[in-house]
């Protein structure tokens, strides 16, 4: 389509044979993303002189976060703990259901193709609802507290970890399988003895990850009632009690990376 | 003992440390099931579900197809909108911070000051942006925009960095040698190099950003959050439905034209 509009040019080269040389594309980008910000910009009110003006505001707020507020720690120490522990509960659940699941959407364990596309749809759907929305939905049928979260983190878990378990499981080699579906094993007797040895060390250190990533959406749940420390931040952001705030802020960026170098050390290991 | 079981026994054994770790992963499993309370659970809890699952099921279809200021359609253009102009702006901002923090560009001591800071942005959670820039421009859009432009700058600067440090370096040796100025180094040695990473890290980017931006609503940052926390809290499920259907299908829908334009610009 593009060629056609601007047909490729010719040279011709010191031999006499001409060559065709594609119109570079690069501008035709440019404009696309051009034309895109200047609708954005139309479509969100984004006002340079706003940001010029009030813009020390937000540095404001930074001030006053520092230095946090030590005394504060005691009070942070039980909500820190509740996201650590929603954190754990809920990756462990979900890595462990993700196993059946992804067992139903990986084509060369389960040959019939609806329930595969139905067992893909399920993973797709809960994948794309943003943990906030699942976390939201979790309180109103879970009743506010570490319940919901738990829950909203595990349908997260369950999806994402799912999704790269039934990509491995499609990847995984099938020449132990048939062997033992041949010496007369079930499939899932084979899939526990061939398959699952094979996708085990990438599965932990997914489950890993997953869970890492869970510390920090945990600590946001609590905005919405979900439990953790999510409560305070919101009840000091409320209140304008921002030295709170940063004491909260930096607690928990001090567990979210011991979390990350625990978990990226065992992760190193399992690979 | 045959060759198999030889070479079975050779393996070395730690079971002492196995046995630890495991300890401690069932100790951590069975005490996080006593913080959580299974008290709150209501009895009212089944019918909301089963509200919910109704309503997702028969989703109010004026409200999805209406394209006024108030349908999904415009809700979800204006999400879209604040994640496009987010992820450009964080892009903008991340370029020089990354270079800033390669240190294969500048001194250590620069860049180890530089990857602090963007370990410190990148730790502070998008609703808490979300909440302070509210007090700079009020509630609307352009918070939302600022915030997942300040969201996006930590991851996006960690991975232009990795890109930055892979640099083949031997092509500038050979540019010298043939007698380029720094300008024609720049333009010819590091930009066709960086272009093809750096634009699938920011729609790679800008993917996780619509996330992003869908939720920030519920701070009051604009997009197609405010509504849809309303519409809950009001027991509106049918709402809840249409809004929870079209966030899906756009999801779905940039998440797989995103994986099909980085899949060709990283095979070129």
């Amino acid at each position: 389509m593009f060629d056609k509009i601007f047909p490729p040019e010719k040279i011709v080269l010191p031999n006499g044979k001409t060559v065709l040389e594609k119109r570079s594309r690069t501008p035709l980008l440019f404009i696309i993303v051009l034309l895109g910000t200047f609708l954005s910009i139309r479509f969100t009110n984004f006002d340079f002189n706003v940001l010029v003006k009030r813009g020390h505001e937000f540095f404001v707020i930074i001030n006053d976060m520092i230095p946090p507020k030590w005394d504060y720690f005691p009070s942070i120490w039980q909500p820190l703990l509740d996201t650590i522990m929603m954190s754990i509960l809920g990756s462990t659940l979900g890595s462990l259901v993700s196993i059946p699941v992804a067992y139903l959407a990986a084509t060369n364990m389960i040959k019939n193709k609806v329930v595969v596309m139905v067992a893909r749809l399920f993973l797709s759907i809960l994948r794309t609802m943003p943990t906030l929305v699942s976390a939201l939905i979790a309180t109103f049928i879970f009743g506010l507290g570490t319940l919901a979260g738990t829950v909203a983190i595990f349908l997260f878990t369950l999806a994402y970890v799912g999704k790269l378990l039934y990509e491995q499981i499609e990847n995984a080699s099938l020449d132990a399988f048939e062997a033992m579906e041949s010496i007369g094993m079930t499939r899932v007797q084979a899939f526990r003895y061939a398959i699952f040895p094979q996708v085990l060390p990438n599965y932990l250190s997914t489950s890993l990850f997953c869970f890492e990533g869970n510390v920090r959406y945990a600590a946001i749940l609590g905005y919405v009632g979900a439990g953790g420390i999510g409560l305070l931040l919101n009840e000091g952001l409320g209140w304008r009690d921002y030295a709170s705030v940063g004491m909260v802020l930096l607690m928990l960026a001090i567990t979210v990376f011991l979390i990350e170098t625990v978990s990226e050390y065992f992760r190193k290991k399992l690979i | 003992m045959n060759a198999i079981e030889k070479q079975l026994y050779a393996k070395p054994r730690s079971n002492v440390y196995i046995y630890i770790i495991s300890a401690i992963l069932i100790g951590l499993i069975i005490g996080s099931v006593f913080v959580i309370d299974f008290e709150s659970m209501g009895n009212s809890g089944w019918t909301i579900a089963k509200n919910i699952l109704l309503g997702i099921v028969t989703p109010d279809l004026d409200l999805l197809l209406n394209f006024t200021t108030q349908g999904v359609m415009y809700l979800l253009l204006e999400t879209i909108a604040i994640a496009f102009l987010g992820t450009i702006i964080g892009v903008l901002l991340a370029i020089p911070l990354a270079f800033l923090s390669a240190s294969n560009v500048v001194p250590k001591p620069i860049s180890w000051i530089t990857r602090l800071l963007l370990i410190v942005i990148r730790t502070i959670p998008s609703l808490v942006y979300g909440l302070m820039l509210i007090r700079v421009t009020g509630p609307g859009p352009f918070a939302g925009v600022l915030t997942i432009a300040i969201v996006s700058i930590g991851m996006l600067a960690k991975l232009f960095v990795d890109a930055i440090e892979d640099l083949d370096t031997s092509i500038f040796e050979s540019m010298t040698s043939i007698g380029c100025t720094t300008f024609e180094k720049i333009r010819f040695g590091i930009i066709p190099q960086l272009t093809a990473m750096f634009l699938s890290i920011g729609i790679y980017r800008f993917d996780m950003n619509l996330r992003e931006a869908s939720i920030l609503g519920l701070v009051g940052a604009g997009g197609i959050g405010a509504p849809l926390i309303f519409a809950m809290n009001s027991y509106r499920w049918n709402e809840v439905g249409s809004i929870l259907i079209g966030l899906v299908i756009l999801i779905l829908i940039v998440e797989i034209w995103s994986n099909n334009m980085r899949n060709k610009l990283v095979r070129g």
